[in-house]
């Protein structure tokens, strides 16, 4: 399935730990879309992305479904990693391979059966576009830091992988420029769904899932109300932002005060 | 009766996958349960409490455990065709990469960790190779570049193999598996039940090719379900 041919994923009903019936008609997530799922710890985020990751038919935990097109989705789309249009990434989520970056990504192209050369550097520049510490072609896989292996991850899903659908389970632990990903994701029209704690995350995010007691409990549809404090958020995490640099650069924070 | 071998290196999550096909089938099906080991195991104890199925263990001890297997394997059926099971399961140790358990008239399940290495697949002969079914566990913590191209691997020594990718503790993407399991013939004629495999060359009667399951097919060393505890001499 290349990306062209995925117009639209549906999510439909299931139930919450105590059974009762989720209270929404359906989630339909079409390519751009932007969506976060929130909630306290335990209330069932990463169980609604891995739904999505499986294409549940009502055969997990939560009684979803997922339907791709309006449509069950056919076998292969499902089992077959190089055929599947989801890519997800996790916390958990690692490369164990111990090769130059190069080489790992050239793996995958060779496993995907794509010619050319350049997607490899290619991938490599918009990876190098998520995170402030820079990756050369000839790092090893294992020596990379968190955040420019997830960087890594999820350039190589938008390029290699080519999946339309990118779940991201609780990346902004890992140090990335988020802003720049939910950019370049819609500059690419992937559509993304963010599990997260983050609030200038979910305040970027076109739709967010309100999760509880392990079902859905709305959905929020913000429309520019949040536009002003989604603003302020914005800011606030540039101060943050350049606070780390120069930390990280070794200087002495010393002004009496600070606007954001 | 339907009869299930599971295989795999330690470690990979056999007994995860075990325990996810117990749980599907629990309440419509009657399991049982078979480990084979060598030293220790605790997994048939562990069932036991948790599913209140019959389960039980066999140490094969200085012997090879799918050695163990073919000695056992015979009168295990027995045991558990005696008790009604619908659904048999073996758990072999899986130490040997050279050697394969599986057996006809049964469902060969190798259970592989995406974590042992893109490479490991490769490094494992039959116990791919004869297996219906390559359960590919742990698959949430690799990069999704390592997780095709370890699944290519295992296609490449297993060209027709079902491939099954799943993180078997929270049992995503088993369905296919439990597809599988319905659909697995039962099991017809016990006494002409055969190892699929040729094994490793050597000079115990089934290291020479007599393939046949049950103790009463071999000499030498030979290893009864029950009683065989004292055959253990090493450390």
């Amino acid at each position: 399935m290349s990306s062209g041919t995925l117009s639209e994923i549906t999510i439909l009903p299931g139930h919450d730990k105590h059974g009762n019936p989720e209270q929404f008609d359906q989630i339909v997530i079409r390519p751009g879309d932007t969506l976060s799922i929130v909630g306290p710890t335990g209330s069932g985020k990463t169980a609604f992305i891995n739904d999505i990751e499986v294409f549940a038919c009502n055969d997990t935990a939560t009684g979803r479904t997922v339907l791709v097109n309006g449509e069950i989705p056919a076998e292969e789309f499902v089992r077959d990693p190089s055929k599947k249009p989801i890519a997800l990434i996790t916390q958990n989520t690692k490369c164990l391979a111990d090769m130059s970056v190069e080489a790992f990504l050239a793996m995958h192209v060779r496993a995907r059966k794509m010619s050319g050369s350049a997607i490899v550097a290619e991938t490599i520049e918009l990876a190098n576009q998520f995170t402030g510490e820079q990756i050369h072609a000839g790092c090893r896989i294992t020596a990379l830091s968190g955040g420019q292996t997830r960087s890594l991850m999820v350039a190589d899903a938008v390029l290699i992988s080519n999946a339309p659908l990118i779940l991201l389970d609780e990346v902004e632990n890992a140090g990335i420029f988020r802003e720049k990903v939910i950019e370049v994701l819609k500059e690419h029209q992937k559509s993304v769904i963010f599990v997260t704690h983050d609030p200038l995350v979910s305040l970027l995010s076109d739709r967010r899932v309100v999760m509880r007691h392990g079902g859905v409990e709305k959905i929020l549809q913000p429309d520019g109300r949040e536009v002003h404090i989604r603003e302020m958020v914005a800011r606030m995490d540039l101060t943050l932002c350049r606070f780390r640099e120069r930390i990280r650069a070794g200087e002495l924070l010393t002004e009496k005060g600070f606007t954001v | 009766m339907k009869l299930v071998i599971i295989a795999g290196p330690p470690s990979a999550g056999k007994t995860a996958v075990t325990r996810q096909i117990i749980r599907h089938f629990l309440g419509t099906k009657k399991c049982a349960f078979l480990k084979i080991d060598v030293v220790r195991a605790f997994e048939d104890e562990e069932l036991r409490d948790e599913f209140h199925i019959p389960a039980r263990k066999i140490y094969s001890g200085d012997l090879c455990p799918d050695h163990t297997g073919v000695m056992v394997l015979k009168d295990a059926i027995s045991w558990a065709d005696g008790l009604g099971t619908d659904i048999f399961i073996v758990e072999s140790a899986g130490l040997c990469l050279r050697c394969s358990p599986y057996v006809t008239q049964s469902l060969g399940i190798v259970v592989l960790s995406a974590v042992s290495g893109m490479n490991s697949p490769l490094k494992m002969g039959p116990m791919i190779s004869l297996a219906d079914v390559a359960v590919i566990t742990k698959t949430d913590l690799v990069s999704q570049s390592e997780k095709e191209v370890f699944r290519e691997k295992t296609k490449e020594v297993a060209p027709a193999i079902d491939i099954i990718e799943t993180n078997a503790i929270q049992g995503t993407g088993l369905r296919y598996l439990m597809r599988s399991i319905d659909q697995q013939a039962e099991i017809s004629d016990p006494s002409t039940i055969i190892l699929r495999g040729i094994p490793p060359l050597g000079v115990c009667t089934i290291c020479v090719g007599k393939r046949e399951i049950g103790w009463q097919n071999h000499f030498g060393v030979v290893r009864k379900l029950d009683g065989a505890d004292d055959i253990f001499r090493g450390d």
